[in-house]
């Protein structure tokens, strides 16, 4: 069929973005979840 | 968390049954053959950033009007989510172009005010990125966030306002335009799909502002101590 390699690159590429974005959305997670551990343990350790 | 699960597995179920659809159910178009399918992720992202970017809107409103930081995670979260959905138009529309017109880009009113829709919302995370101060960060792209939503309507419009290399609209188009009826039930199925799509991440980075804000609290408290 022709042009099915555009249709492919097309998908491909749009659904990379969306996979990319939201693997970026919970690596920034992550590294805020560590940060709240650290500063929480940060405050028990001064009261 | 139950709620969450099942909504992912609704959105991602609708998405595999439209992807079905969009491939084996909708006819192959006559004029431009199977390129033609990447209309069913082309123009449903199209359409999921206008409602991102209109979420984006409103929550600026709001937050000018109220100053609750609500809003302004709102705002960022929407205009982040719409911002991924317009690149996916931008980079789908040249892959579609290419066969079809010979070209893969051209300065038309449609793909340039797209192109400066892409642009308004990068500035706006850069302003954000730019500004230290919370209040003022979250008021001064409060502010510009609804002057970037005004593209919204010139993209939408500017293929009826505006004689373009993009084709003319075929949903909500005037007479003579539209679709067979089993492309037009598969397109709205995807919107439907694409729109919880969005749902899901726009909820997913309001989370992420939400622990932000938190981050920024304990951080002052770990300041005075």
């Amino acid at each position: 069929m022709k042009n099915l390699d555009s249709v492919l690159a097309a998908y491909l590429a749009g659904w990379a973005i969306f996979f990319a974005y939201y693997i970026s959305v919970s690596r920034r997670m992550n590294t805020l979840r560590d940060e709240v551990e650290r500063l929480k343990n940060l405050l028990n350790r001064g009261k | 968390m139950l709620k969450t699960i099942l909504g992912v597995a609704a959105v991602f179920l609708l998405i595999a049954f439209t992807a079905y659809l969009s491939f084996y159910y909708a006819p192959i178009e006559k004029s431009m053959g199977v390129i033609q399918k990447i209309f069913y992720l082309h123009l449903p992202s199209a359409f999921s950033s206008f409602v991102a970017l209109g979420i984006c809107f409103y929550a600026n409103l709001r937050y000018v009007f109220t100053r609750q930081p609500k809003w302004d995670w709102l705002g960022v979260s929407a205009a982040e989510v719409g911002l991924a959905f317009i690149s996916v138009v931008l980079i789908t529309g040249p892959i579609w172009a290419h066969p079809v017109w010979g070209i893969w880009w051209t300065w038309d009113a449609r793909l340039t005010l797209t192109f400066v829709l892409w642009l308004l919302y990068i500035s706006y995370l850069l302003l954000r990125s730019m500004l230290e101060d919370p209040d003022k960060r979250a008021l001064f792209s409060a502010l510009f966030g609804i002057f970037a939503f005004l593209d919204v309507p010139l993209v939408y419009f500017s293929i009826r306002w505006w004689r373009t290399q993009h084709p003319q609209p075929v949903i909500l188009g005037g007479a003579g335009s539209g679709l067979d009826p089993r492309m037009r039930i598969s397109y709205l199925l995807v919107w439907l799909a694409f729109t919880g799509l969005m749902v899901l991440l726009l909820r997913a980075r309001y989370k992420l502002e939400a622990l932000r804000a938190g981050v920024d609290e304990l951080r002052r408290e770990a300041e005075i101590q």
